[in-house]
């Protein structure tokens, strides 16, 4: 935290040194890469889903697109102009959607792409902005490194204030949570299996991006090994006995509670088993940017009732306001606490 | 194919004994070691309790483990393995081919591109399952239909190579729609079921797999005494009485009824259908009498032995077509090397 603001200040000066109504020439990415910052930003290109929500929270009117289309239920929660924009396709290496003369066509003044910041991703950007010519930045979309994330994006579309309170709203909110929980160590917290998949089957090994909600405030037990995704066997789930089951997919939540199969698992035995929320985007796992930046608090609650006594309601309404530019109504909260959209 | 088929003349009791060994011995492997211990005693305990209707002396997770955990993993292991040995070994013979395995006529690719489908429109498991099946019966009568409107001299090589094609189309397809998949639920939901693997399986999978593998098993095994007739030269069959025309078509249905329930039920799992048929044969020799249910019996027991390393290495299940590649490629060049005279 300090070094961010460190970084900040830095960053401060340089343009407080520079002549005036110039800007900073370059800053660097999560990845270090040297990205220019463009004069005028009118128009950004989100190179993926995670860059696409970390956008329209900092800049909404700044987003080109969409890299999927969003559906009519996700746009009840979204400035409705911005949500209908067009779908412009992913650039991601091999299995890119997005042309990139149609991505020329747009004419966007920066490419934003938040995720992995592995050579495979830093060599992409670098050959992406070499051939357009545009500013390509990589921004790492983890927990503890969002709040750089959104200060690097705020100084490279001139709009630091905005970027600072979403930031500092970050740090504040990772604090909290983390900080109400830090006496208690790590074989205390709760053991908790994410399920994804119609059977449930499917999970996320340790250090896996899926898990990184539950390996923040809990335990996963699959975090023995490490890894991305992997199927596993319901006997395996019998003998790591979670204490909780958080679960993406409501075919296997309304199914897991009626399995005998499932019948001997502690956290179905008692009634522990959580559909995450997903409107407008996953509150645990996909796509990994801010959005599951509430669903830490969700969690929170969950794993540990006693110390997160507070209503979530107030918590989603704030959130969805200050990041989704949207006020819920109690009956869209409710819906959106219930998952099942 | 003399050497063989004289030498299991002679002894075709000692090859039977060694396919019933294999079976009796996977599943004995396979119910006692597993990722949740589960004691021979235990097994014993919730077996004979079930049988008496008494409540077995065990806890929850043990008898859940056994009775709807293992228990359905096992039947669905050997009740697959035994029908993609059975499509393999019936493909080989009527298309006089031993590089034939049973998805030569795309019905692994139709119940792919099916599931994949699925997936994509988030179908429930047994809708996805379903349309996998549909989607593997629609391949193989799209390849006959083509394959039989083509006027050749060799109806089987044209048969083949439009399976070939057929199912490089579904091919493209499936890649397609992993292309427009949901990166990040979608797409690994797909990747894992085209793997294959039996780690999801319950006692509601059985039932549709064991419908359309037991018709496609009698069916098989009535025509066994035809389908010896099927590897002699078109000619000579049709001199000898037999219409090779609808017998190709009910070998064709039935092989094709089998593959598509296995593969709706697993996933794609190569090799067993490729690798068990030449074993059979190097066992009980190449009559369809013996080789049909010797080549089931070997088969289930090998998928079963498989399936036990795939969901006992570790915390995480190894994918079924993995370890079916991994083992079964050495295995078959050691087979190829070794019986060179037989189809020579």
């Amino acid at each position: 935290m300090m070094l961010d603001r460190r970084m900040l200040l830095g960053s401060l000066a340089t343009v407080l040194l520079l002549p005036e109504g110039a800007r900073a020439e370059s800053i660097s990415d999560s990845a270090g890469r040297s990205v220019p910052v463009p004069a005028r930003v009118e128009r950004v290109f989100p190179a993926g889903p995670p860059a696409a929500i970390l956008l329209y929270t900092l800049a909404p009117d700044l987003l080109l697109g969409w890299p999927r289309t969003n559906s009519p239920q996700e746009c009840g929660y979204m400035l409705p102009d911005i949500c209908t924009r067009p779908e412009v396709g992913r650039i991601t290496g091999r299995g890119n959607t997005a042309n990139l003369e149609t991505v020329l066509a747009l004419k966007p003044d920066l490419i934003v792409d938040v995720g992995s910041t592995s050579e495979t991703f830093v060599s992409l950007a670098a050959r992406v902005q070499d051939q357009t010519g545009i500013p390509y930045a990589l921004l790492d979309g983890r927990f503890l490194a969002l709040a750089t994330a959104y200060r690097k994006l705020g100084q490279l579309v001139g709009r630091q204030d905005a970027a600072e309170a979403l930031a500092d709203y970050t740090s504040r909110t990772l604090t909290e949570i983390t900080g109400r929980i830090a006496n208690i160590s790590a074989e205390n917290r709760p053991q908790v299996y994410y399920a994804r998949g119609p059977r449930g089957l499917q999970t996320g090994l340790g250090g896996s991006i899926n898990v990184e909600t539950i390996e923040l405030i809990g335990r996963n037990v699959a975090g023995g090994s490490r890894g991305g995704l992997a199927n596993v066997s319901i006997e395996q789930v019998l003998l790591w006995d979670p204490d909780v089951i958080v679960t993406i997919d409501l075919e296997f939540f309304d199914a897991v509670r009626s399995d005998p199969s499932w019948a001997a698992v502690k956290a179905v035995r008692d009634n522990r088993v959580h559909l995450s929320p997903k409107m407008p985007f996953g509150w645990v796992d996909f796509p990994p940017s801010v959005n599951r930046l509430i669903g830490l608090w969700w969690l929170a609650k969950i794993l540990y009732p006693e110390r997160f006594p507070e209503d979530l309601r107030p918590l989603t309404r704030d959130f969805y306001a200050r990041f989704y530019h949207v006020t819920p109504s109690d009956a869209q909260i409710d819906e959106v606490l219930k998952g099942r959209d | 194919m003399t050497i063989v088929g004289l030498s299991s003349r002679r002894s075709p009791v000692p090859g039977f004994a060694i396919a019933v060994a294999v079976l009796i011995g996977g599943l004995l492997a396979a119910f006692t070691v597993g990722r949740y211990p589960v004691g021979i005693g235990d097994l014993i305990n919730v077996l004979a309790a079930k049988a008496l209707g008494n409540r077995p002396d065990v806890s929850p997770a043990v008898e859940s483990v056994i009775l709807q955990v293992r228990g359905p993993r096992v039947v669905a292991a050997v009740l697959v393995g035994a029908a993609l040995a059975l499509a393999g070994t019936a493909f080989q013979g009527l298309f006089r081919n031993p590089l034939v395995s049973p998805d030569i006529l795309g019905a692994s690719s139709g119940a792919a591109l099916g599931a994949v489908v699925g997936i994509y429109l988030s179908l429930g498991v047994l809708a996805i399952q379903a349309v996998a099946f549909i989607g593997g019966l629609v391949a193989v009568a799209a390849v006959y239909v083509v394959g039989s409107a083509v006027r050749s001299r060799d109806p089987i090589l044209v048969l083949v190579l439009t399976g070939v094609v057929i199912g490089s189309l579904f091919g493209a397809g499936v890649g397609l729609v992993k292309y427009l998949a949901d990166p990040y639920n979608q797409l690994p939901a797909m990747t894992f079921w085209l793997l294959g693997s039996l780690s999801a399986t319950t006692v509601a999978d059985l039932i549709p797999l064991l419908g359309p593998v037991a018709i496609g098993a009698v069916v098989l095994s009535a025509l066994r005494w035809r389908m010896n007739v099927m590897s002699l030269p078109e000619e000579e069959a049709r001199a000898l009485g037999v219409a090779t025309g609808p017998l190709r078509i009910a070998i064709i249905a039935s092989a094709t009824l089998v593959t598509s329930a296995s593969v709706a039920a697993a996933g794609i799992i190569g090799w067993v259908g490729l690798v068990v048929p030449h074993l059979a044969r190097s066992l009980v020799g190449p009559d369809f009498a013996r080789l049909l249910p010797a080549s089931a019996i070997l088969g289930g027991g090998y998928l079963l032995l498989i399936d036990t390393l795939a969901r006992t290495m570790a915390q995480i299940e190894i994918p079924l077509g993995i370890l079916t590649a991994v083992i079964g490629t050495p295995f078959f060049v050691w087979l190829l090397a070794s019986m060179q005279k037989t189809w020579s």
